[in-house]
Formats: C-alpha cells, sequence, structure tokens
C-alpha cells in the first residue's frame, strides 16, 4: 500500500490508515489486506470473484471497511460481494471504489453487492465512488445493490459519486419485508462529458414497510444524467421519492420517477425538480460577503452535503 | 455615514420608461436608525438595492464612510460593511441554519450557541432550527426570521431590513421589535428598516417618507410619526389629499 492508495481509500473509505474492525481492501483484482473479527468473518468466494461477509446475530457497534482500488491502466474486473447479516445486529459497512487512471486504457470495476438482512438489524451501508489520474483513459463504475431487508430491520444507504467517474450505470433494487425500513440517499456531481445511469427499484413487500429515496444531482458543463427511481407498494405501506437537481452548463437531466401501488393501502409519493441555481440565491450569498463563484460552490456544496 | 445623492433608477417597459427612483437625496449618519416608509410601490426596496449593490442606479452617487460606493459589486459592498435583508429570501436546499449563519458571520467562527443566540433574537426556538434545512419545509415567517438572523449574525456598520414584519405572527413580532430595540441601544450600527408597522416605526430616530419615488418627508420620529399617524403626509396622490 502507498500514499496513491491511501488518497484513494481516503476518498472512498474516509480511511487514513488501516481501519478497525474487520476489512477487505482489494487492490487492482487482488487482496491487499483483510481481517475479520469474531463477529465477523470475511472469506473468498469459491465460485466466482468477491467475497462472502458473514455478520453473526447481536453484533453491535462494528464496523466493515471493503475498499476497491484500481490504479492500473486498462484493468477490468466484475465482483461479487455477498453480505449475509444476522438478526438484531447494529453495524456500519463502509464500501467504494477508487480508480486512478494516469493511462490509456479504461479501467472499470462492476460489483454486485447483496444484502441479506435478518430480522431487526440496523445496518448503515456507504458506498463512495471517486476517480481521478491524468490519462485519457476512461473510468468506468457499473455498481450493482441488491438489499433483502427482513421483518423490523433497517437500511439506510448513502451512495455517493462526486467527480471523476467517466461513465457509470448504477443499479439498486431494495426489497422491503413487514415493518422494515429504508432510506435511500444518492448525491451525484458529474461533469466533462461524464455519463450517470440510475436505475433504482425500492420494492415495499411486508406490511408497514417504509422507504424513502432522496436523490440530489448536479450536472455541469455537457455531462448526462438518467434517473429512474421506482417505488412499488404491495402492502399498506409508506413510500416516497424525492429529487433535486440542480443543472449547470450544458448538462442535461432526465428524472424520471415512478410510483405503483400494487395495494389499496399503499401510500406512494414522488417529487422531482430540476433548475438551475436561481439569482437571488447568488445574489443573497453575495450581499453576505461571498463572489458568485464562492457562493455557487457553498450552494452545491449544501445542496450534495459535503 | 450614508450619503445618497441626486439618485435616479429608471426601469424599461417595452418602449416606456418607468422612473423608479427620481433624484433622491438623503443622508443618515452614523448609529441612526432610520424607518423607511410610505406606499407600495414607492421605490423603498429599489432604494435598499442601490444600496446593496443589487440594483445598479441610473443616475446619482452612493458615499458610505466616505467612499463612493456606487460603481461597486454587491460582494465589495458586503465587505464595505453593508448587508441587505431580503423582502422574500431565497430557500437553500440541502444547505444548513447554522451553514447559512455561518457564511453570513463571515471569517468569524460561530459556535453552536452563537448560533442558538442569534435564533433566539428572532422568536425561533434555536435547537429546533439550527440544523434544519433552509428550503421548503420551512413556513415564509421562518424564512423570513432566519433572513433576520443572517443580518444579526453579519454584524455590519449598515443593517437594511426589508420589511421584516412581512409574514411574521404577532407574537414573534413582539420578539423582533424588541431585538431591533436592544440591536439599536447596543449596537453603533446604522440601521434602516422599510416597515409599514406603528411599533417598528415608533422605534426610530428618524422617519422618512418616500412616495412616486421621492422622499415625501424626512425627519426626526417625533416631526414625522404623529403626522404619519394624523394622515397628514402628502403621498401625491390628489384624490386622497382632497380628504375622499
Amino acid at each position: 500500500m502507498d500514499k496513491l492508495d491511501f488518497t484513494l481509500l481516503k476518498e472512498i473509505a474516509l480511511m487514513d490508515s488501516i481501519p478497525t474492525g474487520a476489512y477487505n481492501i482489494r487492490k487492482n483484482g487482488e487482496s491487499a489486506g483483510r481481517f475479520s473479527t469474531e463477529s465477523i468473518r470475511i472469506e473468498n468466494k469459491t465460485d466466482k470473484p468477491g467475497i462472502d461477509i458473514n455478520i453473526k446475530s447481536g453484533t453491535k457497534g462494528e464496523t466493515v471497511h471493503i475498499p476497491v482500488i484500481i490504479t492500473d491502466t486498462g484493468y477490468s474486473e466484475t465482483v461479487y460481494n455477498d453480505f449475509f447479516i444476522g438478526d438484531d445486529c447494529d453495524v456500519t459497512i463502509m464500501a467504494g471504489c477508487g480508480i486512478h487512471n494516469c493511462g490509456d486504457g479504461e479501467s472499470r470495476h462492476d460489483g454486485v453487492h447483496t444484502f441479506y438482512i435478518g430480522k431487526n438489524s440496523v445496518v448503515r451501508y456507504a458506498e463512495r465512488h471517486y476517480g481521478d489520474g491524468d490519462g485519457n483513459g476512461e473510468r468506468v463504475m457499473n455498481p450493482e445493490t441488491v438489499v433483502y431487508a427482513g421483518e423490523g430491520s433497517t437500511i439506510q444507504m448513502d451512495t455517493t459519486q462526486i467527480r471523476g467517474i467517466d461513465s457509470t450505470y448504477r443499479k439498486t433494487t431494495v426489497v422491503l419485508a413487514k415493518d422494515a425500513n429504508a432510506i435511500i440517499n444518492e448525491k451525484l456531481l458529474t461533469h466533462g462529458k461524464q455519463y450517470a445511469e440510475s436505475d433504482m427499484e425500492l420494492v415495499l413487500n411486508g406490511e408497514n414497510a417504509n422507504g424513502r429515496i432522496i436523490s440530489r444531482s448536479v450536472g455541469q458543463d455537457e455531462s448526462k444524467q438518467v434517473f429512474r427511481p421506482c417505488v412499488t407498494g404491495k402492502a399498506k405501506c409508506f413510500g416516497h421519492i424525492r429529487c433535486d437537481s440542480i443543472l449547470m452548463g450544458k448538462a442535461t437531466i432526465s428524472s424520471i420517477p415512478a410510483v405503483a401501488a400494487e395495494h389499496p393501502e399503499a401510500n406512494l409519493i414522488h417529487e422531482a425538480a430540476i433548475g438551475r441555481i436561481a439569482g437571488d440565491q447568488l445574489i443573497k450569498l453575495m450581499t453576505l460577503g461571498l463572489t458568485e463563484e464562492e457562493a455557487e460552490e457553498k450552494i452545491l456544496e449544501g445542496f450534495l452535503g459535503e | 455615514m450614508l450619503e445618497i445623492k441626486n439618485l435616479c433608477f429608471s426601469a424599461t417597459d417595452g418602449a416606456e420608461k418607468i422612473d423608479i427612483l427620481k433624484n433622491i437625496d438623503l443622508t443618515v449618519k452614523d448609529g441612526t436608525f432610520l424607518v423607511l416608509t410610505g406606499p407600495n410601490g414607492g421605490g423603498k426596496t429599489t432604494l435598499a438595492k442601490a444600496i446593496s449593490g443589487i440594483v445598479q442606479p441610473t443616475g446619482g452617487k452612493i458615499l458610505w464612510n466616505g467612499t463612493d460606493i456606487t460603481d461597486m459589486s454587491i460582494t465589495d459592498r458586503a465587505h464595505t460593511g453593508i448587508s441587505y435583508g431580503f423582502q422574500q429570501p431565497p430557500r437553500f436546499t440541502g444547505m444548513t441554519v447554522k451553514a447559512l449563519l455561518q457564511i453570513a458571520a463571515g471569517g468569524r467562527k460561530l459556535s453552536r450557541l452563537d448560533c442558538c443566540n442569534y435564533l433566539n433574537k428572532v422568536g425561533l426556538c434555536a435547537a429546533d432550527y439550527v440544523d434544519r434545512e433552509v428550503d421548503t419545509s420551512l413556513s415564509g415567517g421562518e424564512v423570513k426570521r432566519i433572513e433576520i438572523a443572517t443580518i444579526l449574525a453579519r454584524g455590519s456598520g449598515l443593517m437594511i431590513f426589508d420589511e421584516p414584519e412581512a409574514g411574521i405572527d404577532l407574537w414573534s413580532f413582539a420578539k423582533l421589535t424588541e431585538t431591533f430595540r436592544e440591536l439599536h441601544k447596543e449596537s453603533d450600527a446604522t440601521i434602516i428598516i422599510i416597515s409599514h408597522q406603528e411599533r417598528i416605526i415608533s422605534l426610530a430616530d428618524e422617519i422618512c417618507v418616500l412616495s412616486g419615488g421621492k422622499i415625501a418627508q424626512h425627519g426626526n420620529r417625533d416631526d414625522i410619526f404623529p403626522k404619519l399617524m394624523a394622515g397628514d403626509i402628502n403621498y401625491g396622490c390628489e384624490y386622497m389629499r382632497k380628504g375622499n
């Protein structure tokens, strides 16, 4: 592990050093470090690339870091990580992928994460994507996340991709059982000629399931974004989609939320707004002493919750 | 000292030129609490925006502490100590009240307690608001009070408040008038408040009545206030002057 590796790790998993608790660091397709604890066991898959993360029932207050970094230009991989989380857990999982591409080849990481969450467990899952390097090679990430949230469980999923990734297609499916909760926060900033597409499906399967999708995105320059969040209510449930996007430069954003009620007591809402930064927002911050550029920066910082 | 000399502002509506401010001359000495009042459309907000740089006058000059600021940017005027509380403040999705107050305070680092103090001064229970986002989840009155708190946090030499009472409930309004009274008593700041409220007008050292883009009256509160109350000010409307 060198300085560049830690720069990437800090961006994606907020790691300054080797973390405490269980971890698995994957670098250019190989393990660059792994540690299992008594409650959290990390093992290689035997049939395909990737790992199984087994978390014992009753595990509370523990953290798992599973960052992936790619520094070899032209390297491409598809990885499958499965999380088996027992009942009554309270855990935080930090994932994410950082690509440093200073060559001409396309560097690409396709990660498929599947979560099986036991009864009454609380899981916080944070995934950050980051790219840098001055090569002409594209930095590509196509993450897929599937969550099966058990009865009474809670999943909070925060996905963040601020600059750096040239092309991404994200697919997320979250299925909630009875009394389960999901909060999905997606934050995205694209610039240059980047392209980002996200399909998100939240299925409220059990009675009193409660799910929210909150998406905030900023499109700059000539970048393009397409966002399709969909909530399906199959029981007495509550679902809410809220998408806000800021358009800058010549960027284009399509936000296509959908709500589908397949039960008479499904209560579903969607809200979507796309627009440029309002002139009075900039002027207000300028009257507080910021320049126009600083005001724009502060507005984006607040919007993306950085 | 704020000196406004022969200030004019005209807008065009198609081919028609509309004079919004007509040769305004106004001097406000340091530490003065001036209320700017008068009928709707009289030019009060335009004058406040011209002072803060949001509107560029078409003629005349504005001097602040002897410096000609007429051509200065909004940002530079803010740095010279001019702040303006909007009549209809914008909202900022994702930005917390604390973050907005911190921007207002500039380089001075605000503690949570500092933020709470500013919010309390505008009648907001700080614990409920400091971490909230300044977005559409807040009512108009709440956003308005947060706006006033940003001006208090900025602590400029010239504070302009544009109809601070608009949209604010009766209970909070009482708190707000008390805050303006204290602000005037405890700071050296020059305060200009655009208002139609008797309770705010009665706090002022000076009252300036702007009507039809001109100053109809300007003087000490004790001279102008009784006339305002009695309806003796000539707003330039023939119909009203005839007592119809």
